[in-house]
């Protein structure tokens, strides 16, 4: 441990800057070079420090630079541009209006309610960030040009599940928090406008020490950090910072900085402590304080921490506190899921607010919903063309065949499957490994129909959601395997949660069949005691919720041998009842295809 | 017949008060063909920069060299650089051979019969020949279809009453590359329509009183995110070549990637200029490839083990078979080998095959490994 003591007292050394201050950095470096670090996640809920802080971020700004707020539910003919429908038909010959992506390069984007944005937006929005340039190709319309801006993400989301997708979280170089600190209203270190005029002109000419990206990259490893953008916007923020300061050398300071900003806030694990420092006795590392502080020249590196270790301390020091408080062996397992997949980028796909699923060209008849606006748009511009062709037709609008455009409504054929798996101590004697063979199978169909599927388990005291609805199987399949059995059966609560994730979805327009595999034993009520006939009772209570509903739904028994209550429950649900004594994975995955979804998915 | 589309000169753009361009990118017009290449190209990322990400820099190499085999689907972890690699093709193609002013770059050795301007050229004299880049056309979200497939050019229409057809980014992908990031987002209806010419390489359009078929045969080249959505299976099967990508983990080559990348974000052209040599390294190694491509033989013994493999992995179709042995022949040629062998169906059949297993979805992140032991299995350790 006292490689640990070591890493600690050098993390000791630097203090973790205090939130104000790191507010007022993050914007005043975001100033100098938006294109560059792309932007900041802000996150906390609508407040006036916030407005603050956007203030602050404008006034350093050049005057007059772009500043656009996409709204909730952006149509692509606004967002990336396309014809504009009044005055093309008030013109009788295509107008094309240039979008708000288009018009904010060199300035700024706001993302208000940003962990709700759909992921079809953030890819735009991505698009143009990776490549530097946005491509349209819309509506008669061929754009190719540079387009550069700054993204400010305003993240309201409470709680875990509901913040930005990593798709876009991962392309800005800031992650801001902004609830623990004030701004005050005039701050008087805020860097003037021309301050930041001079940096930006600097930014160009900052050279970097030799060893600094392999000092970043080290840290981002150390952290579990492994997107490769992270240590490239570390390089960018230490430029942007030297050239603040009025240098054109990036100093041990500005990667300490970078390494704070940037690095701390992606961390997914606390360092090992490194080897290297085992040996060294903290004292040594005060006197290298000293040292460091008399003579803050970069050549005295040998007497110095080197760069590295500079780097991953200042990092570790403003670690957010939770993080410490949270990882332990479980970190290095949360940072490789987390890496991979963004969590609530999967939810976003699956949300259905905002933007309908869009319009398509289909030959007309009834039972088809026309899609007004869309129909107009495709048929505005060749409205002079038409009246030419007939002069006599006296139509106000020329209106053909080939125009009509239908609505097309996603929800109406996406299925939300909600698996509902009992992983109480019987069930897991019983079969649990059984019923998750049979999910797996059952993931295998819900693929083929692109249905979204969910996991709800229930042990112990309460019901659980392993996996909000998702495309991903892979996900799916990953929650389900790390699912424990054990304690008791919940059995309430589960029905609960099943039905209250069922009508979620069915306010978002998709279709919910829910699958509960348990084998009905419940013996845990709703506030957590114990009392088989209290816990019945309750169960039941909440499975006429499913009837009362209409929610489809399937009780697979897997009891070894069938058991009344559980058929009462299933009748309770409104459910198919499935027994399945001594049911293999796969003839229960069968069972399940007949029983159940086959007559859900048409409906 | 009256509706026959008269003339596919580009149209003229001037006087035109749209703040934006129309068609500006994708294929210089015949006119500005000799002008360089189109912006967003013009600084791309040296290929031969791209470090590590062998096997995707492999396969888009394969596809180069042999566009027969179908394409190439690149999946994997955000910012590995596969757009860029993508992107970066551009500069290794060869330029090739055009009928001048033909607005569907067709073959002067061989126009098309269906291509309504070279059918109207003159007969008995030869076609004026024109060298172009081979175009890679970048598909981007939020697309609409009549961009896709062309339409009717309402500017002419409507200022000279002349049915033009302008032609979209099919036409323009012909004979050269499709590119589609973030395939997996892509609409359904535009999924549609790339399978449907895709598989005539034909693309027909009725619209306007146009009706036209054009000839739409490309490589298509699509990439993704696996964590943003599953592809559909029919999309899935176009793709010859299927590549995972995933972020390096060892130290060196992440500093490496970040040393490059910045060097290119603060001085793109000496970057290139850097690169310059490698480059030419690359794109000759490309166009040896494809030289020496009709040269290399394929042993019956070759095909033979390649269908054993195939079999099996119980592999659906013929088309695993085809792809593989098309693949370790282009893989044959660009090393300069020539003959196919073991080894190049070993070397190749993780990407060929991958994305045929027979499907259960859930085991996608063990397709390779599977590929793998049946490999053994076949060929022995």
């Amino acid at each position: 441990m006292s490689g640990l003591a070591a890493t600690s007292a050098d993390a000791k050394r630097i203090e973790a800057p205090d939130a104000e201050n790191v507010a007022l950095q993050i914007a005043a470096l975001l100033a100098v070079d938006p294109a560059g670090l792309a932007g900041v996640v802000l996150r906390g809920p609508a407040d006036p420090r916030r407005d603050e802080w956007l203030e602050a971020l404008r006034k350093m700004l050049p005057a007059g630079v772009p500043w656009r707020r996409v709204p909730l539910g952006i149509a692509d003919t606004r967002l990336l541009g396309g014809l504009d429908l009044t005055s093309s038909l008030s013109a009788g010959r295509p107008i094309a209006q240039q979008g708000l992506l288009a018009e904010a390069d060199g300035g700024i984007i706001i993302l208000p309610m940003a962990e709700r944005v759909e992921s079809q937006v953030i890819a735009r929005i991505a698009a143009v960030l990776d490549h530097g340039a946005l491509r349209v190709e819309r509506e008669g319309i061929t754009l190719a040009r540079d387009t550069r801006f700054g993204v400010v993400a305003l993240d309201e989301g409470a709680g875990e599940d509901e913040q930005v997708t990593e798709a876009l979280s991962d392309r800005l170089a800031f992650r801001l928090g902004f609830e623990p600190f004030g701004l005050q209203r005039a701050v008087p270190d805020m860097p003037t406008r021309a301050e930041i005029e001079a940096a930006r002109l600097r930014l160009a000419h900052v050279g970097i020490p030799a060893d600094l990206p392999q000092a970043f990259c080290a840290a981002a490893l150390a952290l579990g950090i492994l997107s490769l953008r992270a240590p490239i916007f570390a390089l960018r923020c230490a430029r942007a910072a030297a050239a603040l300061a009025g240098r054109v050398e990036v100093t041990r300071e500005d990667a300490a900085l970078a390494a704070q900003l940037i690095l701390a806030p992606r961390a997914r694990q606390v360092p090992e402590a490194p080897t290297e420092e085992q040996e060294q006795p903290p004292e040594q590392q005060q006197d290298e304080k000293q040292e460091e502080a008399s003579n803050s020249d970069t050549q005295q590196q040998q007497d110095q921490p080197s760069l590295e270790d500079l780097v991953l301390a200042a990092a570790q020091a403003s670690l957010p506190a939770g993080l410490l408080a949270g990882l332990g062996v479980a970190a290095r397992q949360m940072a490789r899921q987390a890496a991979s997949s963004g969590r609530s980028g999967m939810m976003r796909r699956s949300t259905q607010r905002g933007r309908p699923i869009g319009a398509r060209p289909a030959a007309w008849r009834a039972g088809l919903r026309l899609a007004l606006v869309e129909t107009l748009r495709v048929a505005a511009p060749w409205q002079e063309y038409r009246r030419r062709e007939k002069p006599h037709h006296a139509a106000l609008v020329h209106i053909r065949r080939e125009d009509v455009r239908i609505r097309r409504y996603k929800q109406n054929s996406e299925t939300t499957t909600i698996f509902l798996v009992d992983a109480s101590g019987s069930a897991a004697l019983h079969r649990l490994a059984e019923a998750k063979g049979a999910v797996e199978l059952l993931l295998g169909d819900c693929y083929v129909r692109r249905d979204r599927v969910a996991v709800i388990a229930f042990r112990g005291r309460g019901a659980e959601v392993l996996l909000e609805p998702t495309h991903s199987l892979v996900r799916a399949k990953r929650s389900l395997a790390a699912l424990p059995g054990g304690g008791g059966t919940p059995l309430a609560a589960g029905m609960a949660a099943g039905f209250a994730m069922a009508e979620a979805s069915r306010r978002r327009g998709q279709t919910p069949v829910v699958v509960a595999l348990t084998d009905g034993r419940a013996n845990v009520t709703r506030d957590g005691s114990g009392g088989r006939a209290t816990a019945e009772s309750e169960a039941l209570d909440s499975a006429r919720l499913f009837r009362a509903s209409g929610i489809a739904a399937l009780l697979i028994d897997t009891a070894p041998r069938p058991h009344p209550f559980s058929r009462d429950l299933a009748s309770a649900m409104g459910a198919r009842y499935v027994p399945l004594p001594f049911a293999d994975a796969a003839r229960m995955s069968a069972a399940v295809r007949q029983a159940a979804l086959a007559p859900a998915s048409e409906s | 017949m009256d509706g026959a589309v008269s003339g596919f000169q580009p149209a003229n753009r001037s006087g035109q008060e749209t703040q934006l361009s129309r068609r500006a990118a994708p294929r210089p017009s015949a006119k500005k063909a000799d002008k360089a290449i189109p912006a967003p190209r013009r600084n791309a990322y040296p290929f031969s920069a791209i470090v590590g990400q062998e096997e995707m820099k492999r396969a888009l190499m394969i596809a180069a060299v042999d566009p027969s085999i179908g394409g190439v689907l690149v999946f994997g972890d955000r910012g590995t650089g596969k757009s860029t690699a993508v992107r970066s093709l551009a500069a290794l193609l060869p330029e090739m051979a055009v009928v001048a002013g033909c607005p569907f770059a067709c073959d002067p050795v061989a126009p098309l019969a269906s291509c309504t301007h070279c059918s109207a050229l003159p007969k008995g004299r030869k076609a004026e020949k024109r060298m172009v880049p081979v175009p890679v056309v970048d598909l981007p979200l939020g697309t609409t279809e009549d961009r896709l497939a062309g339409a009717l050019d309402i500017e002419r229409a409507l200022a000279q009453g002349i049915k033009a057809f302008e032609p979209g980014l099919l036409a323009a992908a012909h004979r050269g590359f499709l590119y589609i990031d973030e395939v997996n987002l892509l609409e359904d209806h535009l999924v549609d329509l790339l399978l449907d010419v895709a598989a005539s390489g034909e693309n027909v359009v009725e619209r306007e009183g146009i009706s036209l078929r054009h000839p739409a045969r490309f490589v298509l080249i699509g990439s993704g995110n696996p964590e943003e959505g599953e592809l559909r299976p029919q999309l899935l099967d176009r793709f010859g070549l299927s590549v995972e990508v995933s972020t390096p983990k060892d130290l060196a080559s992440r500093v490496e990637v970040v040393c490059r990348r910045d060097a290119y974000d603060r001085d793109a052209s000496g970057f290139i200029k850097q690169w310059a040599e490698d480059e030419a390294r690359t794109r000759e190694t490309v166009l040896a490839g494809r030289k020496r491509l009709g040269s290399v033989t394929l042993p019956l013994g070759t095909i033979e083990q390649a269908a054993k493999l195939c079999m099996a992995l119980g592999t659906d179709g013929l088309r695993g078979e085809l792809t593989l042995v098309r693949a370790a022949r282009a893989l044959a040629a660009l090393e300069g080998d020539l003959e196919v062998g073991t080894v190049h169906l070993r070397r190749i059949a993780a990407s060929a095959l991958r994305h045929r297993l027979r499907r259960n979805p859930l085991d996608e992140t063990v397709a390779t490994t599977r590929v793998e032991k049946a490999l053994e299995d076949v060929f022995g350790p």
